[in-house]
């Protein structure tokens, strides 16, 4: 069976989603990333979806569903590169993907993945400098 | 209102879904629909293909280009011999879910539509028009 391949950069997954995807794809994609985290302790996920023509509500679920479950396995999830069109019809068709951030590009994607773990690490050595103090 | 050609495509397995969506894509071009337009009408037919495989047990589409005072439009039709709607206001309804859906895909169609017909019988079938004007 295909599947979507999933590339790995330092501690960022890389995904493009370049085919009109069927369900049980979407599925495969889902369960594969879940799997990719935890593997490779991944901090944050990147999904390119700037090929895909439309997104209807069982993508939307997929896509809703990898940035929850990335959540939980402690990574944060950045969807890029939508088409216009396609988020007018997301939205006219009831789905406003609530918790799900999105970029307009791979570019700003990456910085906003940057940002997220850099202030990851900050916080940390905080909780390192508190100890100390004490 | 004349249609003047018209098709049928079967919609039987899941990967049906993505080859109605492709065969919508290609007429909706053909008649010069818009990049939104053609955004939601594939997305509204992508909703109620996948309806027909899955609630309906597979059924079939009927794509037509149809012409009335020289305007042009796309209008498909999906039927099913499946166990049809018991209740369709409630079907309508956005966060309704038999199955394991978002509840969208009826109302998000008839959102995403110009036109919106449906009719259904509890154990006959079901049978869902939609057309979209350029």
């Amino acid at each position: 069976m295909d599947r979507i391949p999933i590339l790995r950069m330092g501690d960022f997954l890389l995904v493009t989603i370049q085919v009109d995807m069927h369900d049980r794809l979407a599925m495969t994609l889902q369960e594969d990333l879940t799997n990719k985290i935890s593997e490779t302790e991944a901090r944050g996920v990147l999904i390119d979806i700037s090929s895909l023509e439309i997104v209807d509500s069982f993508i939307g679920r997929m896509v809703s569903n990898i940035s929850a479950m990335s959540k939980v396995l402690d990574a944060v999830t950045v969807i890029v590169g939508m088409q216009p069109a396609v988020a007018i019809t997301l939205v006219e068709l009831g789905l406003s993907l609530p918790g799900v951030r999105t970029a307009l590009d791979v570019e700003r994607g990456m910085a906003l993945l940057q940002g997220s773990q850099r202030n990851f690490a900050i916080d940390n050595e905080e909780i390192i400098d508190g100890s100390q103090h004490e | 209102m004349a249609a003047s050609t018209s098709e049928i495509f079967q919609l039987r397995v899941e990967s049906d879904v993505v080859q109605a969506r492709q065969l919508v894509r290609k007429k909706s071009i053909e008649i010069g629909l818009s990049l939104v337009d053609q955004t939601k009408i594939i997305t509204a037919a992508s909703e109620l293909a996948r309806n027909t495989v899955i609630y309906g047990k597979g059924g079939t589409m009927e794509i037509s280009i149809i012409e009335q005072n020289s305007r042009k439009g796309l209008r498909l039709v999906f039927e099913d011999q499946g166990p049809g709607i018991p209740d369709i206001a409630l079907a309508l309804s956005d966060g309704y879910t038999s199955g394991s859906g978002m509840g969208l895909g009826l109302g998000g169609a008839k959102r995403l539509a110009n036109e919106f017909e449906i009719s259904s019988t509890p154990g006959e079938g079901t049978r869902i028009m939609i057309a979209r004007w350029k």
